[in-house]
């Protein structure tokens, strides 16, 4: 078989047999090369990034970052290098919903025969061919994984690639958030991260009885206010513990009278 | 509030018991002669009906002093001066009644009777108490055995752990025939001795730790060399009786939010020994703080914890937390070597 024509693929799982399964059932069904195998979610997003696969099999529960986490941390897709496909391969069946949701072409639950297998990668040619004809749209892969959480599960943790480093940030940790264009910039600790997600997807992601959108560009820690004062006739500012001033909307200061009480 | 007045028909039994008792009072103040048979049952029936009250009372009491953990100098002084202050009240009682009916001095000669029915039906009642309440115990045991055994068999299906272990056998079976077969071994020996376990309320200990290193095995061949264990028992505990899978949830939990969270794996070290009568066990690992699955909802250390604390009492302690990346979960429990 030409190589030029095979898919390139890197396999995400941290534990050895069950990589040592999907190198072998690749090697049965052909045309597939593996270009990277990690066993973890840093060295997953790594691999991605550099290698630029057309396919992933992805495992969900993993050291470092889950198989979730490694998704929302792909590098944004241009034409000349379309997305992944995205194969989870995992023993739990709960994960399935949220795994679709993120755009996954299948899901595999371990332990799984090899036709099984092949069918799976059928629909990853399938996808790929179809590509060929309609360039993909719509929300970005960390929209998509972000939209995969499961609802009314705010997230501990968010993460964040800088180059070839990820920050991962505890929520507990994150003062504010600044919308700038299609990217959130989320300030923690005196330090800020770009993160490419909007303002609004990360919104249904915060606990909203931590965090509020006190402003069309603002998200803020209720923890970290200090105070809100009055800014002009019609506007407020709220101060934050470390001094920082962030406009407050007449929508967004119902929402913090509400959470707070009137006496704001 | 008393379990007896939540069951009318055991309510409505318990009263009919104490007519039977007014009656045999009655009689027991007749027959010296000195009190008519309607002065005896006058006085006879609000005594009774008096003390039906009463003796209920030992059921706060014997909850508080039970009998596994309770001194006896302590018991014995509790429910003695308990008594004595009953029979003072039912005495007393008994006097204004007396004088109430012009019984006035005829009653005095019955007094040291009645302090003797008094107190003996205090004690009885007491008594009572504590077996109503080793009954309700056992009862207690056969559900959590029954609930243990639930829990066991969830552990066997727990998607986690089985069907990774068949994912791991489906990889081995062309590249390691040998391992493989290996693998279903140990995965049989554990199911194996995690049968029948619900059947029985208390193992030795060294029983716990072979169900513990039968789990250990067959993860080890899921980590490889990412899972190294480290086993320290002292032998004087081997015969310390448990309930059963108390040590099995502390492992599951050292390698799931422990070893899988880490990329080079890490070491779980177990260890227990008998110091001064009571059972020390400790299980230890690493863990990344920064991994996804580092979280625990500690649902499987509280049911350790509960199973422990109703097999000892209070006196078991449980505790587990992190120290920068180390997670170590201990309890202590009195070492019990027979039933």
């Amino acid at each position: 078989m030409n190589s030029r024509e095979n898919l390139r693929a890197v396999i995400v799982d941290d534990e050895e047999l069950a990589r040592q399964l999907l190198h072998e059932y690749l090697w049965e069904a052909g045309g597939v090369d593996v270009v990277a195998e990690c066993g973890d979610g840093f060295a997953a997003v790594k691999a991605i990034g550099e290698l630029k696969p057309d396919l992933i099999f992805l495992d969900v529960q993993m050291p470092k970052l889950d198989g979730f986490e490694v998704l929302e941390l792909i590098e944004p897709f241009s034409p000349a290098a379309p997305a992944p496909s995205v194969i989870f391969v995992t023993a739990y069946d709960q994960y399935a919903m949220r795994a679709f949701e993120a755009n996954a072409v299948d899901y595999l639950l371990k332990p799984f025969r090899l036709d099984r297998f092949k069918k799976a990668l059928d629909r990853v040619r399938e996808r790929i061919r179809l590509a060929g004809t309609q360039p993909p749209a719509g929300p970005s892969p960390t929209d998509l994984a972000a939209a995969a959480r499961p609802p009314g599960q705010p997230v501990e943790r968010i993460v964040v690639r800088d180059g070839s480093k990820v920050h991962i940030i505890p929520v507990a940790k994150l003062d504010y958030v600044e919308a700038q264009d299609d990217y959130a910039a989320l300030h923690s600790e005196q330090k800020s991260y770009l993160k490419q997600q909007t303002i609004a997807s990360l919104e249904t992601q915060l606990d909203p009885q931590r965090f509020v959108r006190i402003h069309r560009s603002y998200i803020v820690n209720l923890e970290r206010i200090a105070r809100i004062e009055p800014y002009s006739k019609d506007s407020r500012v709220t101060v934050l513990r470390d001094g920082t001033q962030l406009p407050v909307s007449r929508s967004g200061y119902a929402r913090l009278k509400a959470l707070l009480g009137e006496n704001v | 509030m008393h379990p007896l007045f939540r069951n009318r028909k055991w309510f409505a039994a318990y009263l009919g018991l104490w007519v039977a008792l007014a009656a045999a009072l009655a009689a027991l103040l007749h027959l010296p002669g000195a009190l008519a048979w309607n002065e005896a049952l006058a006085l006879a029936g609000p005594l009774c009906l008096f003390f039906a009250f009463v003796c209920l009372t030992p059921w706060y009491m014997c909850r508080q002093l039970p009998l596994a953990s309770a001194g006896v100098a302590e018991m014995v002084s509790y429910h003695l001066g308990a008594a004595v202050l009953a029979t003072a009240l039912w005495v007393g009682l008994a006097r204004i009644v007396a004088s109430a009916m012009t019984m006035g001095v005829r009653l005095d000669p019955e007094i040291p009777q009645l302090i003797t029915v008094g107190i003996l039906l205090y004690l009885l009642s007491v008594a009572l108490h504590y077996m109503a309440l080793a009954a309700e115990e056992s009862r207690q045991a056969a559900l959590d055995a029954r609930e243990a055994e639930l829990r066991a068999l969830k552990a066997q299906i727990n998607p986690h752990f089985l069907f990774n272990c068949l994912n791991s056998i489906t990889a081995l079976t062309t590249s390691d025939p040998g391992r493989a077969r290996e693998m279903c071994i140990r995965l049989a020996d554990f199911l194996r001795s995690t049968l029948g376990l619900g059947e029985r309320s208390s193992v030795a200990w060294h029983e716990e730790l072979d169900l513990a290193q039968a789990y250990l095995d067959v993860e080890q061949v899921r980590f490889g060399s990412r899972l190294q264990v480290e086993v320290l028992v002292d032998e004087a505990c081997a015969d310390c009786l448990v309930p059963p899978l108390v040590l099995q949830p502390l492992i599951e939990n050292a390698v799931k939010h422990g070893i899988a969270t880490m990329v080079d794996g890490g070491t779980i070290q177990v260890h227990s020994r008998v110091l001064d009568g009571w059972l020390e066990v400790s299980v230890e690992n690493g863990f990344d703080p920064d991994s996804p699955s580092s979280r625990r909802n500690g649902l499987g250390l509280r049911n350790v914890r509960t199973r422990l604390e109703r097999r000892f009492g209070p006196s078991a302690r449980l505790a587990a937390g992190a120290r920068e990346n180390r997670y170590r979960a201990e309890f202590t429990v009195p070492c019990r070597r027979s039933e």
